[in-house]
Protein backbone atom coordinates (compact mmCIF):
# COMPACT_ATOMS: atom_id res chain seq x y z
CA UNK A 1 0.00 0.00 0.00
CA UNK A 2 2.72 2.10 0.80
CA UNK A 3 4.42 1.58 -2.01
CA UNK A 4 1.60 1.89 -4.14
CA UNK A 5 1.21 5.44 -2.38
CA UNK A 6 4.96 6.39 -2.94
CA UNK A 7 3.96 5.48 -6.90
CA UNK A 8 1.64 7.86 -7.06
CA UNK A 9 2.97 10.61 -5.48
CA UNK A 10 6.27 10.34 -8.08
CA UNK A 11 3.86 9.74 -10.98
CA UNK A 12 2.43 13.45 -9.54
CA UNK A 13 5.74 14.66 -9.16
CA UNK A 14 6.80 13.89 -13.01
CA UNK A 15 3.53 15.02 -14.56
CA UNK A 16 3.47 18.45 -12.57
CA UNK A 17 6.93 20.14 -12.12
CA UNK A 18 7.32 23.57 -11.51
CA UNK A 19 10.71 24.15 -10.61
CA UNK A 20 12.21 26.98 -11.88
CA UNK A 21 8.94 27.92 -13.48
CA UNK A 22 9.65 31.52 -14.16
CA UNK A 23 13.03 30.80 -15.85
CA UNK A 24 11.72 28.42 -18.17
CA UNK A 25 9.00 30.38 -18.99
CA UNK A 26 11.07 32.57 -20.11
CA UNK A 27 13.18 30.21 -22.14
CA UNK A 28 10.47 28.83 -23.70
CA UNK A 29 8.59 31.56 -24.32
CA UNK A 30 8.39 31.08 -27.98
CA UNK A 31 6.85 27.36 -27.48
CA UNK A 32 3.96 29.32 -25.49
CA UNK A 33 2.91 31.87 -28.04
CA UNK A 34 3.46 28.88 -30.81
CA UNK A 35 1.02 27.21 -28.78
CA UNK A 36 -1.37 30.49 -28.29
CA UNK A 37 -1.32 30.87 -32.77
CA UNK A 38 -1.73 27.20 -32.89
CA UNK A 39 -4.85 27.28 -30.44
CA UNK A 40 -6.50 29.87 -32.66
CA UNK A 41 -5.80 28.57 -35.87
CA UNK A 42 -7.03 24.74 -34.46
CA UNK A 43 -10.38 26.38 -33.13
CA UNK A 44 -11.54 28.31 -36.40
CA UNK A 45 -10.44 25.59 -38.93
CA UNK A 46 -11.57 22.59 -36.37
CA UNK A 47 -15.37 24.35 -36.72
CA UNK A 48 -15.29 23.64 -40.42
CA UNK A 49 -13.74 20.22 -40.23
CA UNK A 50 -16.82 19.65 -37.78
CA UNK A 51 -19.42 20.89 -40.37
CA UNK A 52 -17.92 19.33 -42.95
CA UNK A 53 -17.14 16.02 -40.89
CA UNK A 54 -14.12 15.29 -41.96
CA UNK A 55 -12.24 14.52 -38.90
CA UNK A 56 -11.15 10.86 -40.35
CA UNK A 57 -9.40 12.79 -43.31
CA UNK A 58 -7.58 15.30 -40.93
CA UNK A 59 -6.48 11.69 -39.58
CA UNK A 60 -5.26 10.95 -42.22
CA UNK A 61 -3.44 13.80 -43.47
CA UNK A 62 -1.93 13.74 -40.52
CA UNK A 63 -0.53 10.80 -40.98
CA UNK A 64 0.94 11.95 -44.00
CA UNK A 65 2.22 15.14 -42.83
CA UNK A 66 4.10 12.58 -40.65
CA UNK A 67 5.42 10.30 -43.77
CA UNK A 68 6.56 13.91 -45.49
CA UNK A 69 8.45 15.08 -42.07
CA UNK A 70 9.94 12.07 -41.39
CA UNK A 71 11.49 11.99 -45.13
CA UNK A 72 11.95 15.08 -44.29
CA UNK A 73 14.68 13.85 -41.52
CA UNK A 74 16.02 11.60 -43.50
CA UNK A 75 17.32 13.53 -46.30
CA UNK A 76 18.38 16.50 -43.98
CA UNK A 77 15.90 18.88 -45.13
CA UNK A 78 14.04 20.88 -42.91
CA UNK A 79 11.08 18.80 -41.13
CA UNK A 80 8.56 21.50 -41.16
CA UNK A 81 8.95 22.26 -44.91
CA UNK A 82 8.51 17.95 -45.36
CA UNK A 83 5.50 18.13 -43.05
CA UNK A 84 4.32 21.11 -44.94
CA UNK A 85 3.72 19.21 -48.23
CA UNK A 86 2.79 15.86 -46.52
CA UNK A 87 -0.13 17.28 -45.45
CA UNK A 88 -0.96 19.40 -48.30
CA UNK A 89 -0.18 16.73 -51.31
CA UNK A 90 -2.39 14.73 -48.83
CA UNK A 91 -5.03 17.07 -48.88
CA UNK A 92 -5.54 17.98 -52.20
CA UNK A 93 -5.76 13.92 -53.06
CA UNK A 94 -8.27 13.95 -50.69
CA UNK A 95 -9.86 17.41 -52.09
CA UNK A 96 -9.71 16.24 -55.52
CA UNK A 97 -10.70 12.47 -55.17
CA UNK A 98 -14.40 14.17 -53.69
CA UNK A 99 -14.50 13.43 -49.71
CA UNK A 100 -18.21 13.95 -49.52
CA UNK A 101 -18.92 10.75 -50.90
CA UNK A 102 -19.18 7.22 -49.17
CA UNK A 103 -16.10 5.96 -50.87
CA UNK A 104 -14.00 9.37 -49.58
CA UNK A 105 -13.90 7.63 -46.60
CA UNK A 106 -12.57 4.25 -47.35
CA UNK A 107 -9.73 6.08 -49.19
CA UNK A 108 -8.65 7.74 -46.43
CA UNK A 109 -8.65 4.75 -44.64
CA UNK A 110 -5.99 3.48 -47.80
CA UNK A 111 -3.90 6.33 -47.66
CA UNK A 112 -3.65 6.58 -44.25
CA UNK A 113 -1.36 3.07 -42.93
CA UNK A 114 0.13 3.88 -46.43
CA UNK A 115 1.31 7.09 -44.95
CA UNK A 116 2.00 5.51 -41.81
CA UNK A 117 3.94 2.49 -42.81
CA UNK A 118 6.41 4.77 -45.35
CA UNK A 119 6.90 7.04 -42.51
CA UNK A 120 8.13 4.32 -40.43
CA UNK A 121 10.23 3.32 -43.08
CA UNK A 122 11.73 6.51 -43.47
CA UNK A 123 12.43 6.58 -39.99
CA UNK A 124 14.10 3.06 -39.90
CA UNK A 125 16.42 4.57 -42.06
CA UNK A 126 17.09 7.62 -40.44
CA UNK A 127 20.36 7.15 -38.06
CA UNK A 128 20.05 10.20 -36.52
CA UNK A 129 18.85 10.97 -33.09
CA UNK A 130 15.92 8.71 -32.21
CA UNK A 131 14.27 11.52 -29.99
CA UNK A 132 13.45 13.20 -33.17
CA UNK A 133 11.75 10.08 -34.30
CA UNK A 134 9.30 9.86 -31.94
CA UNK A 135 8.57 13.12 -31.24
CA UNK A 136 6.98 13.73 -35.08
CA UNK A 137 4.32 11.03 -33.84
CA UNK A 138 3.75 11.84 -30.16
CA UNK A 139 4.64 15.34 -29.95
CA UNK A 140 7.13 16.77 -27.76
CA UNK A 141 7.89 20.60 -26.14
CA UNK A 142 9.97 21.89 -29.14
CA UNK A 143 11.98 25.21 -27.83
CA UNK A 144 10.81 26.73 -31.05
CA UNK A 145 13.12 29.46 -32.15
CA UNK A 146 12.54 32.30 -33.30
CA UNK A 147 12.90 31.28 -37.03
CA UNK A 148 10.68 29.00 -36.77
CA UNK A 149 8.06 30.80 -34.28
CA UNK A 150 8.02 33.36 -37.37
CA UNK A 151 7.42 30.82 -39.96
CA UNK A 152 4.49 29.39 -38.03
CA UNK A 153 2.94 32.60 -37.49
CA UNK A 154 2.99 33.59 -41.38
CA UNK A 155 1.64 30.17 -41.93
CA UNK A 156 -0.91 30.70 -39.47
CA UNK A 157 -1.75 34.51 -41.14
CA UNK A 158 -2.29 33.09 -44.37
CA UNK A 159 -4.40 30.32 -43.18
CA UNK A 160 -6.39 33.04 -40.91
CA UNK A 161 -6.84 35.80 -43.23
CA UNK A 162 -8.17 33.49 -46.44
CA UNK A 163 -10.37 31.65 -43.90
CA UNK A 164 -11.62 35.52 -43.07
CA UNK A 165 -11.63 36.02 -46.64
CA UNK A 166 -13.96 32.92 -47.37
CA UNK A 167 -16.30 32.94 -44.39
CA UNK A 168 -19.33 33.62 -45.27
CA UNK A 169 -19.40 31.43 -48.46
CA UNK A 170 -17.50 28.28 -47.14
CA UNK A 171 -19.76 27.95 -44.08
CA UNK A 172 -22.44 28.11 -46.74
CA UNK A 173 -21.19 25.43 -48.97
CA UNK A 174 -19.92 22.91 -45.55
CA UNK A 175 -23.14 23.14 -44.14
CA UNK A 176 -25.95 23.43 -46.89
CA UNK A 177 -23.64 22.89 -50.06
CA UNK A 178 -26.60 21.81 -52.59
CA UNK A 179 -28.74 25.25 -52.05
CA UNK A 180 -24.74 27.08 -51.94
CA UNK A 181 -24.28 25.32 -55.33
CA UNK A 182 -27.57 26.24 -57.04
CA UNK A 183 -27.06 30.15 -55.96
CA UNK A 184 -24.01 30.25 -58.07
CA UNK A 185 -21.02 29.50 -55.33
CA UNK A 186 -18.46 27.75 -56.37
CA UNK A 187 -18.73 24.30 -54.26
CA UNK A 188 -16.16 22.65 -55.67
CA UNK A 189 -13.64 25.00 -55.00
CA UNK A 190 -14.24 26.19 -51.71
CA UNK A 191 -14.00 22.25 -50.64
CA UNK A 192 -10.09 22.16 -52.86
CA UNK A 193 -9.11 25.42 -51.22
CA UNK A 194 -10.43 24.40 -47.43
CA UNK A 195 -8.82 21.06 -47.77
CA UNK A 196 -5.74 23.14 -48.65
CA UNK A 197 -6.26 25.42 -45.45
CA UNK A 198 -6.39 22.35 -43.70
CA UNK A 199 -3.33 20.69 -44.84
CA UNK A 200 -1.32 23.52 -43.78
CA UNK A 201 -3.27 23.76 -40.48
CA UNK A 202 -2.44 19.92 -39.50
CA UNK A 203 1.39 20.78 -40.51
CA UNK A 204 1.43 23.31 -38.37
CA UNK A 205 0.09 20.65 -35.49
CA UNK A 206 2.05 18.01 -35.52
CA UNK A 207 5.06 20.09 -35.07
CA UNK A 208 3.73 20.36 -31.12
CA UNK A 209 1.12 17.59 -30.47
CA UNK A 210 2.52 15.14 -32.71
CA UNK A 211 0.77 13.74 -35.64
CA UNK A 212 -1.01 10.83 -33.73
CA UNK A 213 -3.04 13.20 -31.87
CA UNK A 214 -4.21 15.86 -34.25
CA UNK A 215 -7.55 15.44 -33.51
CA UNK A 216 -7.20 16.80 -30.49
CA UNK A 217 -6.89 20.10 -31.36
CA UNK A 218 -8.40 19.93 -34.42
CA UNK A 219 -11.56 18.20 -33.73
CA UNK A 220 -12.17 17.68 -29.73
CA UNK A 221 -12.37 22.01 -28.94
CA UNK A 222 -15.23 22.51 -31.84
CA UNK A 223 -16.78 19.17 -31.38
CA UNK A 224 -17.02 20.08 -27.75
CA UNK A 225 -18.02 23.67 -28.56
CA UNK A 226 -20.93 22.41 -30.90
CA UNK A 227 -22.20 20.69 -28.00
CA UNK A 228 -22.79 23.87 -26.06
CA UNK A 229 -24.65 26.07 -28.86
CA UNK A 230 -25.84 26.10 -32.75
CA UNK A 231 -25.06 29.44 -32.82
CA UNK A 232 -22.38 29.63 -35.64
CA UNK A 233 -20.61 33.11 -33.71
CA UNK A 234 -20.62 30.96 -30.25
CA UNK A 235 -19.55 28.01 -31.76
CA UNK A 236 -16.35 29.48 -33.57
CA UNK A 237 -15.91 31.61 -30.63
CA UNK A 238 -16.06 29.10 -28.07
CA UNK A 239 -13.95 26.47 -30.20
CA UNK A 240 -11.40 29.03 -29.78
CA UNK A 241 -11.34 29.81 -26.44
CA UNK A 242 -11.11 25.75 -25.80
CA UNK A 243 -8.35 24.99 -28.35
CA UNK A 244 -6.50 28.13 -26.50
CA UNK A 245 -7.30 26.34 -22.59
CA UNK A 246 -6.03 22.82 -24.31
CA UNK A 247 -2.82 24.03 -25.82
CA UNK A 248 -1.37 27.33 -24.00
CA UNK A 249 -2.55 25.68 -20.79
CA UNK A 250 -1.07 21.82 -22.00
CA UNK A 251 2.34 23.81 -22.80
CA UNK A 252 1.95 25.60 -19.05
CA UNK A 253 1.97 22.28 -17.53
CA UNK A 254 4.52 20.49 -19.68
CA UNK A 255 7.21 22.97 -19.48
CA UNK A 256 8.75 21.77 -16.38
CA UNK A 257 8.50 18.38 -16.84
CA UNK A 258 10.12 14.99 -18.72
CA UNK A 259 6.69 13.81 -20.70
CA UNK A 260 5.75 15.38 -23.62
CA UNK A 261 3.07 17.87 -24.05
CA UNK A 262 0.27 16.18 -26.02
CA UNK A 263 -1.00 14.31 -22.58
CA UNK A 264 -1.75 17.38 -21.20
CA UNK A 265 -3.46 19.35 -25.00
CA UNK A 266 -5.19 15.64 -24.97
CA UNK A 267 -6.39 15.58 -21.53
CA UNK A 268 -7.56 18.87 -21.23
CA UNK A 269 -9.54 19.01 -24.60
CA UNK A 270 -11.05 15.81 -23.56
CA UNK A 271 -12.50 17.12 -19.81
CA UNK A 272 -13.42 20.20 -21.66
CA UNK A 273 -15.80 17.93 -24.22
CA UNK A 274 -16.95 15.58 -21.17
CA UNK A 275 -17.79 18.74 -19.56
CA UNK A 276 -20.22 20.61 -22.62
CA UNK A 277 -21.42 16.84 -23.46
CA UNK A 278 -23.11 16.81 -19.29
CA UNK A 279 -24.05 20.36 -20.15
CA UNK A 280 -25.84 19.15 -23.79
CA UNK A 281 -27.52 16.34 -21.99
CA UNK A 282 -29.03 18.06 -19.49
CA UNK A 283 -29.87 20.96 -21.77
CA UNK A 284 -31.82 18.93 -24.06
CA UNK A 285 -34.10 17.48 -21.44
CA UNK A 286 -35.45 21.24 -20.70
CA UNK A 287 -35.26 23.41 -23.43
CA UNK A 288 -37.72 23.53 -26.24
CA UNK A 289 -36.52 26.35 -28.95
CA UNK A 290 -40.02 28.17 -28.14
CA UNK A 291 -41.87 25.19 -29.46
CA UNK A 292 -44.01 22.42 -28.14
CA UNK A 293 -41.70 20.01 -28.41
CA UNK A 294 -38.12 19.37 -29.38
CA UNK A 295 -38.60 16.00 -30.90
CA UNK A 296 -35.80 15.41 -33.50
CA UNK A 297 -36.18 15.29 -36.98
CA UNK A 298 -38.06 12.45 -39.27
CA UNK A 299 -40.92 12.67 -36.60
CA UNK A 300 -44.11 14.39 -37.42
CA UNK A 301 -45.35 17.33 -35.09
CA UNK A 302 -48.76 18.13 -35.10
CA UNK A 303 -48.63 21.66 -36.83
CA UNK A 304 -45.85 23.75 -37.86
CA UNK A 305 -47.10 26.50 -36.61
CA UNK A 306 -47.07 25.15 -33.09
CA UNK A 307 -50.52 25.18 -31.02
CA UNK A 308 -50.07 26.00 -27.51
CA UNK A 309 -48.72 22.74 -25.33
CA UNK A 310 -51.13 20.30 -24.94
CA UNK B 1 -35.75 45.33 -64.27
CA UNK B 2 -39.36 44.71 -64.01
CA UNK B 3 -40.88 42.74 -60.78
CA UNK B 4 -43.73 44.32 -60.53
CA UNK B 5 -45.83 42.45 -62.08
CA UNK B 6 -48.15 41.67 -59.38
CA UNK B 7 -51.08 40.03 -61.31
CA UNK B 8 -50.14 36.82 -59.93
CA UNK B 9 -52.30 34.65 -62.14
CA UNK B 10 -51.55 33.98 -66.20
CA UNK B 11 -54.91 32.82 -67.64
CA UNK B 12 -54.02 29.34 -68.61
CA UNK B 13 -52.29 27.66 -71.93
CA UNK B 14 -52.29 31.29 -73.57
CA UNK B 15 -49.13 32.90 -74.55
CA UNK B 16 -47.47 34.31 -71.29
CA UNK B 17 -47.42 38.49 -70.99
CA UNK B 18 -44.43 40.54 -70.26
CA UNK B 19 -40.52 39.94 -70.31
CA UNK B 20 -40.27 36.22 -69.80
CA UNK B 21 -38.36 35.36 -66.50
CA UNK B 22 -37.39 31.96 -68.32
CA UNK B 23 -36.54 31.07 -71.94
CA UNK B 24 -35.65 28.21 -73.63
CA UNK B 25 -35.58 28.00 -77.58
CA UNK B 26 -34.89 24.65 -79.60
CA UNK B 27 -33.11 23.19 -76.51
CA UNK B 28 -32.07 19.51 -75.98
CA UNK B 29 -30.61 18.01 -73.09
CA UNK B 30 -28.60 14.35 -74.24
CA UNK B 31 -26.37 12.15 -71.70
CA UNK B 32 -24.11 10.40 -74.07
CA UNK B 33 -26.62 7.94 -76.33
CA UNK B 34 -29.59 9.26 -74.10
CA UNK B 35 -31.74 12.02 -75.03
CA UNK B 36 -33.77 13.45 -72.37
CA UNK B 37 -35.68 15.71 -74.61
CA UNK B 38 -35.08 17.40 -77.17
CA UNK B 39 -36.44 20.36 -79.11
CA UNK B 40 -38.07 22.24 -76.00
CA UNK B 41 -39.41 25.82 -76.89
CA UNK B 42 -40.57 27.59 -73.41
CA UNK B 43 -41.12 30.72 -71.91
CA UNK B 44 -42.39 31.19 -68.24
CA UNK B 45 -43.88 34.61 -67.78
CA UNK B 46 -43.56 36.75 -64.85
CA UNK B 47 -45.96 35.11 -61.92
CA UNK B 48 -46.61 32.30 -63.80
CA UNK B 49 -47.03 28.73 -61.97
CA UNK B 50 -45.19 26.36 -64.33
CA UNK B 51 -45.20 22.65 -63.00
CA UNK B 52 -42.45 19.93 -64.62
CA UNK B 53 -43.87 16.33 -64.14
CA UNK B 54 -42.72 13.58 -65.24
CA UNK B 55 -41.10 10.12 -63.71
CA UNK B 56 -37.95 9.35 -62.14
CA UNK B 57 -34.59 9.72 -64.90
CA UNK B 58 -37.29 11.76 -67.39
CA UNK B 59 -34.79 14.56 -66.55
CA UNK B 60 -36.82 16.62 -64.55
CA UNK B 61 -34.78 17.71 -62.22
CA UNK B 62 -32.19 17.87 -65.15
CA UNK B 63 -34.32 20.38 -66.02
CA UNK B 64 -33.79 22.43 -62.99
CA UNK B 65 -30.57 22.17 -63.45
CA UNK B 66 -30.46 23.82 -66.49
CA UNK B 67 -32.19 26.84 -65.33
CA UNK B 68 -29.89 26.55 -62.40
CA UNK B 69 -26.80 27.07 -64.84
CA UNK B 70 -25.32 23.41 -63.13
CA UNK B 71 -25.79 21.96 -66.23
CA UNK B 72 -24.71 23.34 -69.60
CA UNK B 73 -27.92 22.34 -72.81
CA UNK B 74 -26.16 19.87 -75.36
CA UNK B 75 -27.76 22.14 -77.99
CA UNK B 76 -30.33 25.49 -78.03
CA UNK B 77 -30.39 28.28 -75.72
CA UNK B 78 -31.49 28.91 -72.35
CA UNK B 79 -32.02 32.23 -70.81
CA UNK B 80 -33.18 33.23 -67.11
CA UNK B 81 -34.46 37.35 -66.44
CA UNK B 82 -32.59 37.74 -69.87
CA UNK B 83 -29.40 36.54 -69.15
CA UNK B 84 -27.07 33.20 -68.61
CA UNK B 85 -28.65 30.98 -65.81
CA UNK B 86 -25.45 31.40 -64.21
CA UNK B 87 -25.37 35.24 -63.95
CA UNK B 88 -29.01 35.41 -62.59
CA UNK B 89 -28.52 33.42 -59.78
CA UNK B 90 -28.47 35.91 -57.46
CA UNK B 91 -32.08 36.52 -58.46
CA UNK B 92 -33.30 33.29 -58.32
CA UNK B 93 -34.73 30.95 -55.28
CA UNK B 94 -34.32 27.89 -54.91
CA UNK B 95 -36.55 25.89 -52.96
CA UNK B 96 -34.91 22.19 -52.77
CA UNK B 97 -36.12 19.12 -51.42
CA UNK B 98 -36.24 18.52 -47.46
CA UNK B 99 -33.37 16.81 -46.42
CA UNK B 100 -32.25 16.38 -42.79
CA UNK B 101 -29.60 18.28 -41.37
CA UNK B 102 -26.84 16.31 -39.04
CA UNK B 103 -27.92 16.95 -35.69
CA UNK B 104 -24.67 18.76 -34.57
CA UNK B 105 -25.27 21.46 -37.42
CA UNK B 106 -23.95 25.00 -35.78
CA UNK B 107 -26.90 26.78 -37.70
CA UNK B 108 -30.36 27.71 -36.27
CA UNK B 109 -33.32 28.64 -38.03
CA UNK B 110 -32.32 32.08 -38.62
CA UNK B 111 -28.91 31.47 -39.32
CA UNK B 112 -30.58 29.35 -42.24
CA UNK B 113 -32.63 32.30 -43.50
CA UNK B 114 -29.03 34.62 -42.95
CA UNK B 115 -27.20 32.46 -45.63
CA UNK B 116 -30.23 33.28 -47.89
CA UNK B 117 -29.55 36.80 -47.03
CA UNK B 118 -25.62 37.05 -47.31
CA UNK B 119 -24.43 33.42 -47.60
CA UNK B 120 -22.68 34.00 -51.11
CA UNK B 121 -20.89 37.31 -50.48
CA UNK B 122 -17.17 36.97 -49.85
CA UNK B 123 -15.61 37.41 -46.45
CA UNK B 124 -17.37 38.03 -43.12
CA UNK B 125 -20.55 39.77 -42.23
CA UNK B 126 -19.74 43.77 -41.88
CA UNK B 127 -23.34 44.96 -41.47
CA UNK B 128 -25.08 42.11 -38.91
CA UNK B 129 -28.28 44.65 -37.59
CA UNK B 130 -29.36 44.98 -41.71
CA UNK B 131 -28.95 41.17 -41.68
CA UNK B 132 -30.88 40.84 -38.98
CA UNK B 133 -33.65 43.01 -39.97
CA UNK B 134 -34.40 41.07 -43.27
CA UNK B 135 -34.19 37.76 -41.81
CA UNK B 136 -36.84 38.99 -39.21
CA UNK B 137 -39.15 40.08 -41.74
CA UNK B 138 -38.89 36.97 -43.74
CA UNK B 139 -39.05 34.69 -41.07
CA UNK B 140 -42.72 36.53 -40.57
CA UNK B 141 -43.25 35.90 -43.74
CA UNK B 142 -43.15 32.39 -43.70
CA UNK B 143 -44.47 32.15 -40.26
CA UNK B 144 -41.46 30.86 -38.80
CA UNK B 145 -39.94 33.67 -36.10
CA UNK B 146 -41.24 31.51 -33.02
CA UNK B 147 -38.76 28.76 -33.70
CA UNK B 148 -35.99 30.80 -35.06
CA UNK B 149 -33.47 30.17 -33.16
CA UNK B 150 -34.03 26.09 -32.84
CA UNK B 151 -31.42 24.35 -34.62
CA UNK B 152 -31.60 23.12 -37.44
CA UNK B 153 -31.15 19.73 -36.96
CA UNK B 154 -34.18 19.49 -34.48
CA UNK B 155 -36.24 20.79 -37.21
CA UNK B 156 -39.38 18.88 -38.69
CA UNK B 157 -39.59 18.38 -42.55
CA UNK B 158 -42.12 21.12 -42.30
CA UNK B 159 -40.54 23.70 -40.57
CA UNK B 160 -37.47 23.30 -42.78
CA UNK B 161 -39.44 23.66 -45.72
CA UNK B 162 -41.21 27.15 -44.80
CA UNK B 163 -37.50 28.44 -43.81
CA UNK B 164 -36.31 26.92 -47.49
CA UNK B 165 -39.17 29.19 -48.80
CA UNK B 166 -38.04 32.40 -46.30
CA UNK B 167 -34.23 31.37 -47.49
CA UNK B 168 -35.56 31.61 -51.19
CA UNK B 169 -37.01 34.96 -51.05
CA UNK B 170 -34.39 36.27 -49.50
CA UNK B 171 -32.89 36.72 -53.43
CA UNK B 172 -36.15 39.14 -53.96
CA UNK B 173 -36.63 36.24 -57.05
CA UNK B 174 -38.24 36.88 -60.02
CA UNK B 175 -38.52 32.89 -60.18
CA UNK B 176 -38.94 30.35 -57.42
CA UNK B 177 -37.44 26.93 -58.63
CA UNK B 178 -39.26 23.43 -56.22
CA UNK B 179 -37.10 20.99 -56.74
CA UNK B 180 -39.37 17.98 -55.21
CA UNK B 181 -39.95 20.68 -52.32
CA UNK B 182 -43.30 18.55 -50.78
CA UNK B 183 -41.53 15.47 -51.21
CA UNK B 184 -41.23 13.51 -47.80
CA UNK B 185 -43.89 16.16 -45.99
CA UNK B 186 -46.96 14.78 -44.93
CA UNK B 187 -50.14 15.59 -46.58
CA UNK B 188 -51.12 18.22 -43.78
CA UNK B 189 -47.61 19.49 -44.51
CA UNK B 190 -47.45 19.27 -48.20
CA UNK B 191 -50.54 21.38 -48.43
CA UNK B 192 -49.38 24.47 -45.84
CA UNK B 193 -45.83 24.88 -47.85
CA UNK B 194 -47.89 24.64 -50.90
CA UNK B 195 -50.06 27.54 -50.06
CA UNK B 196 -47.14 29.49 -48.79
CA UNK B 197 -45.31 28.97 -52.24
CA UNK B 198 -48.64 30.04 -53.91
CA UNK B 199 -48.90 33.13 -51.33
CA UNK B 200 -45.70 34.34 -51.70
CA UNK B 201 -45.90 33.95 -55.59
CA UNK B 202 -49.12 36.05 -55.40
CA UNK B 203 -47.16 38.85 -53.04
CA UNK B 204 -44.20 39.29 -54.64
CA UNK B 205 -45.12 38.42 -58.63
CA UNK B 206 -42.44 35.95 -58.71
CA UNK B 207 -43.04 33.19 -60.97
CA UNK B 208 -42.73 29.03 -60.20
CA UNK B 209 -41.26 26.52 -61.96
CA UNK B 210 -42.28 23.83 -59.30
CA UNK B 211 -40.55 20.58 -60.60
CA UNK B 212 -43.07 17.19 -58.54
CA UNK B 213 -43.78 13.51 -58.93
CA UNK B 214 -46.68 14.44 -57.54
CA UNK B 215 -49.15 16.95 -59.16
CA UNK B 216 -52.36 16.53 -56.60
CA UNK B 217 -50.82 19.23 -53.82
CA UNK B 218 -49.82 22.33 -56.27
CA UNK B 219 -52.88 21.46 -58.88
CA UNK B 220 -55.26 24.07 -57.57
CA UNK B 221 -52.41 26.58 -58.52
CA UNK B 222 -50.48 25.49 -61.65
CA UNK B 223 -51.15 27.66 -64.90
CA UNK B 224 -49.32 25.34 -67.40
CA UNK B 225 -47.19 21.86 -67.25
CA UNK B 226 -44.20 20.59 -68.72
CA UNK B 227 -44.95 16.83 -68.80
CA UNK B 228 -41.55 14.81 -69.35
CA UNK B 229 -41.58 11.02 -70.60
CA UNK B 230 -40.00 9.21 -73.36
CA UNK B 231 -37.81 11.61 -74.07
CA UNK B 232 -40.67 13.40 -74.93
CA UNK B 233 -42.92 16.29 -73.40
CA UNK B 234 -46.11 18.20 -73.81
CA UNK B 235 -46.58 21.64 -72.48
CA UNK B 236 -50.24 23.27 -71.79
CA UNK B 237 -52.53 24.11 -69.03
CA UNK B 238 -53.24 20.97 -66.26
CA UNK B 239 -56.55 20.15 -68.63
CA UNK B 240 -55.18 20.30 -72.27
CA UNK B 241 -52.17 17.93 -70.84
CA UNK B 242 -53.29 15.98 -68.02
CA UNK B 243 -55.63 13.77 -70.46
CA UNK B 244 -56.06 10.26 -71.01
CA UNK B 245 -55.50 10.54 -74.83
CA UNK B 246 -52.39 12.97 -74.25
CA UNK B 247 -50.95 11.23 -72.17
CA UNK B 248 -50.70 7.65 -73.94
CA UNK B 249 -49.54 8.94 -77.02
CA UNK B 250 -47.01 10.25 -74.70
CA UNK B 251 -45.60 6.99 -72.94
CA UNK B 252 -46.98 5.02 -75.74
CA UNK B 253 -49.38 2.83 -74.14
CA UNK B 254 -52.74 3.11 -72.54
CA UNK B 255 -52.81 5.15 -69.79
CA UNK B 256 -56.21 6.58 -67.53
CA UNK B 257 -56.04 9.81 -66.04
CA UNK B 258 -58.82 9.40 -62.86
CA UNK B 259 -59.99 12.23 -61.17
CA UNK B 260 -61.84 12.44 -58.22
CA UNK B 261 -62.43 15.18 -55.44
CA UNK B 262 -60.39 16.90 -57.35
CA UNK B 263 -57.58 14.50 -57.12
CA UNK B 264 -55.70 13.23 -60.32
CA UNK B 265 -54.44 9.98 -60.61
CA UNK B 266 -52.69 8.80 -63.62
CA UNK B 267 -52.47 5.00 -63.85
CA UNK B 268 -51.09 2.69 -66.07
CA UNK B 269 -47.73 4.34 -66.24
CA UNK B 270 -45.16 1.62 -66.74
CA UNK B 271 -43.49 3.06 -63.97
CA UNK B 272 -45.78 4.44 -61.93
CA UNK B 273 -45.40 1.42 -59.20
CA UNK B 274 -41.87 3.53 -58.42
CA UNK B 275 -42.80 6.92 -58.38
CA UNK B 276 -42.69 8.07 -54.56
CA UNK B 277 -38.36 6.71 -54.70
CA UNK B 278 -36.20 9.16 -53.93
CA UNK B 279 -35.62 11.55 -56.70
CA UNK B 280 -32.31 12.36 -58.25
CA UNK B 281 -29.99 13.91 -56.87
CA UNK B 282 -28.84 17.82 -57.74
CA UNK B 283 -25.35 17.05 -56.53
CA UNK B 284 -24.18 13.40 -58.59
Amino acid sequence: MITAALDVGSFLDSVFVFDNYGELLALLRNSVWAGAVLGLVGGLVGTFVMMRDLAFAVHGIAELSFAGAAAALLIGADVVTGSLVGSVLAALIMGFTGLRAREGNSFVGVLMPFGLGLGILFLSLYEGRSSNKFSLLTGQIVSVSSLQLTSMVVLSAVVLVTLVGVWRPLTFASTDPLVAQAKGLPVRGLSILFMVLLGISVALSVQIVGSLLVLALLITPAAAAMNLTASPLRTVVLSVVFAELAMVGGILLALGGSIPISPYVTTISFVLWLVSRAVRAVRERTSSYGRTTTTPHGRSRASVTGPARP
Amino acid sequence: MQTETASGVVPGGRAPQGRPVIRLSEASLAFGERTLWSGLNLSVAPGEYFAVLGSNGTGKTSFLKVLLGLLPLTSGTVSVNGTRPHAAASRVGYVPQQRGFPARTPLRAKDLVAQGVDGHRWGIRTHPRRVHRRVAELLERVGASEYADAPVGLLSGGEQQRLRIAQALAADPTVMLCDEALLSLDLHHQHVVSELVHEQRQRTGCAVVFVTHDVNPIIEHVDRILYLANGSFRIGTPDEVLRSDVLSELYGTHIEVLRSNGRILVAGRPDSTHHTDSPEELIP
